[in-house]
């Protein structure tokens, strides 16, 4: 068997000519040379035509096709003749047809050092950027809900009936399993306490106000969140990509009256329900905890009517207003404006959920400040 | 000597979904080096049997069959084995738009072969020349034109050096110039590897550009009606369907020309 490794030799006796030849199979995994060592000697010996010649090259692929188009690339760079007409035919229409086009350059501006993005200016402009573009959003939103109140809006019933049923009775299942729970935990976290001061009855209370207050709203959120601003995001994200909402633009319909509008007011819609729900049954789960430490459900829930108070509701719901708000603003702004490929899409479901709890613990924290400073 | 059996061979195939029927008893053989065209109406199942040889979809009855080898009843091993030698460009190019083009063509590389990473990075700028996308490695899907896509779906279709290039509806949204441009390159790169080249396709100027060999896929009669090179068929079929097909638009083609 003759030597089959990959090889080349050059022959420079001819005065500005040099003589490349190939030879050995040029195929995956034999351990091609590399183009830099004849780069190397041909800067050294700066021929004015290079001739390539195949000799007893039996097999050969795309790595041979590879170096011989970084040799016609050095060559046109460096002003040399390339003479390939002892090539095979096919070899010879392949590199033509690769050095039928020239090398794209790319523009150099997208390069910078990762340092230069903890850059404060940098990280100030972008910040204020995006909150910029909030308030855009949030500007034309308010536009859009004013033609509503007016009855100019193309928003339509449907829609929003749909919207309602997806945000609302689609998710009774995952609230309802998720209050219970959070009741329980409240109930099981007081009652250690207060055991040891003889006033396990209070857990009743601790239950209903944390509850009523805090937990339904803010868990019923973080669901809510996840579940409904994501689909949002990723629904827009779509129609973005799918050029759908450049379809609405150019019917001359606001896309933001045509498809955030009706989200966003029924989660508005929505949330308060749910909300109520999950209060009814977080003080469910409490009482069970109680029922497993010796207080029976009358005085349970004696106890419990004692304790509930019209501004517990009154700031629950407003909570779960605010909440309903922020998570639509999050998913359909992340969703709009998401960029045109899959990974865009999955990119803006991220955002919309990361950035809508974000803004339920800010909401949560200013309303309870707020409501701590009016003495409600 | 033995004649080596065609690369691909269709045998009685039918295709159904349920107790529907698309197309039956087709029987039709591509040989080596063919441009081989499906023809047909919209709806016909021109799409669907091009998803059936591509192993997406079983077929109700009868084979298929690449170089003598059964795909139908091959394992699922051997299916992998013998796609690895197909290249395929979708309908809207296919490409992951998560991934640069370079990282499009590299993913193949990565996935079958041994080349050390900097060979795949110079096959990946070799592959890309071809397709005229030189210094186009970084770019994402999303970044370049449709015609672009549609060559760096080509460029990724032929990353393996297949024997066997599919492409659904390649000049679909092209115009004239780059759909041209596009013929050519696949005929020219079809003679260099040497491969057999299967389309799916219903723009006649590039049937008749660079077809050597076609079937006709019926509606009404939900089977095969003409099979053959698209311009013998043109002038001497006996089907009206096909000549209607095929000359309708080839008074298009000769006004385009002139």
């Amino acid at each position: 068997m003759s030597n089959t490794a990959p090889v080349f030799q050059l022959d420079n006796s001819q005065s500005g000519t040099l003589v490349l030849t190939l030879s050995g199979n040029w195929e995956q995994g034999a351990g091609a040379p590399d183009f830099n060592e004849l780069h190397t000697n041909l800067n050294a010996l700066s021929p004015t035509v290079l001739t390539v010649k195949f000799d007893n090259i039996e097999h050969w692929d795309s790595i041979l096709m590879a170096f011989l188009l970084q040799c016609s690339n050095h060559c046109q760079d460096n002003d040399i003749d390339l003479d390939t007409s002892s090539l095979p035919e096919g070899a010879q229409r392949l590199l033509s047809v690769a050095t039928a086009v020239r090398p794209h350059q790319q523009p150099e501006s997208s390069s910078y050092h990762w340092l230069s993005s903890l850059d404060p200016i940098r990280m100030l402009s972008a910040t204020l950027g995006s909150v910029r573009e909030s308030l855009a959003f949030i500007g034309e939103v308010a536009i859009a809900l004013t033609k509503l109140a007016v009855g100019k809006a193309n928003t339509r019933y449907v829609d929003f009936r749909a919207f309602c049923y997806q945000s609302g009775p689609d998710a009774f299942a995952i609230i309802s399993l998720i209050s219970i729970l959070v009741g329980m935990i409240l109930g099981y976290l007081g009652a250690v306490q207060l055991e040891q001061f003889g006033a396990g009855i209070y857990v009743a209370d601790l239950v209903v106000i944390g509850t009523l207050r805090e937990m339904g709203a803010l868990m019923t959120a973080v669901v809510m969140a996840g579940r409904t601003g994501a689909a949002y995001a990723a629904q827009l994200g779509t129609m973005q990509t799918n050029e759908e909402i450049d379809a609405i633009v150019t019917l001359g319909v606001s896309p933001i009256e045509f498809l955030v509008v009706p989200r966003m007011l029924a989660l508005v819609v929505m949330m308060p329900l749910l909300t109520i729900y999950a209060d009814v049954l977080g003080i469910l789960g409490g009482a069970l905890v109680a029922g497993g430490l010796g207080i029976t459900p009358l005085q349970y829930f004696n106890q419990a009517s004692a304790a509930v108070e019209i501004n517990h509701i009154v700031v629950g719901l407003i909570k779960s207003v605010a909440f309903a708000v922020l998570i639509a603003v999050a998913g359909c702004r992340s969703g709009i404006n998401s960029g045109r490929s899959s990974a865009a899409v999955g990119q803006a479901a991220t955002e919309a959920v990361v950035t809508a709890i974000i803004y339920l613990i800010i909401a949560d924290a200013a309303i309870n400040i707020l409501c701590q400073q009016l003495d409600y | 000597m033995i004649e080596s059996p065609p690369p691909i061979e269709v045998r009685n195939l039918t295709m159904a979904y349920g107790d529907f029927v698309i197309q039956r008893d087709l029987n039709f053989v591509i040989n080596q080096g063919d441009i081989f065209v499906i023809m047909g109406g919209s709806g016909c199942g021109k799409s669907t049997l091009l998803k059936q040889m591509l192993g997406l979809i079983t077929p109700a009855e009868g084979d298929i069959i690449y170089s003598g080898q059964s795909f139908v009843h091959a394992d699922s091993n051997e299916q992998e084995n013998m796609r690895k030698r197909w290249g395929i460009t979708y309908q809207s190019g296919g490409l992951f738009s998560a991934m640069t083009l370079a990282e499009n063509i590299s993913l193949p590389l990565q996935l079958y072969t041994r080349f050390t990473p900097k060979e795949r990075t110079e096959i990946i700028a070799y592959k890309l020349a071809l397709v005229g996308l030189a210094g186009y490695e970084d770019y994402y899907p999303s970044e370049v034109s449709g015609g672009m896509q549609k060559r760096a779906a080509l460029a990724r279709a032929i990353a393996m050096d297949p024997d066997i290039l599919f492409f659904d509806e390649p000049s679909a949204g092209l115009d004239p110039i780059s759909s041209r441009l596009l013929d050519e390159l696949i005929v020219q790169l079809k003679e260099s590897i040497g491969a057999t080249v299967v389309m799916v396709t219903h723009e006649l100027p590039s049937i008749f550009a660079i077809a050597t060999n076609s079937v006709y896929l019926d509606a009404s009669t939900r089977t095969m009606i003409a099979y053959g090179d698209p311009r013998d068929l043109r002038d001497h079929t006996d089907q009206p369907v096909v000549r209607q097909f095929l000359t309708r638009s080839s008074a298009a083609t000769t006004e385009e020309t002139a």
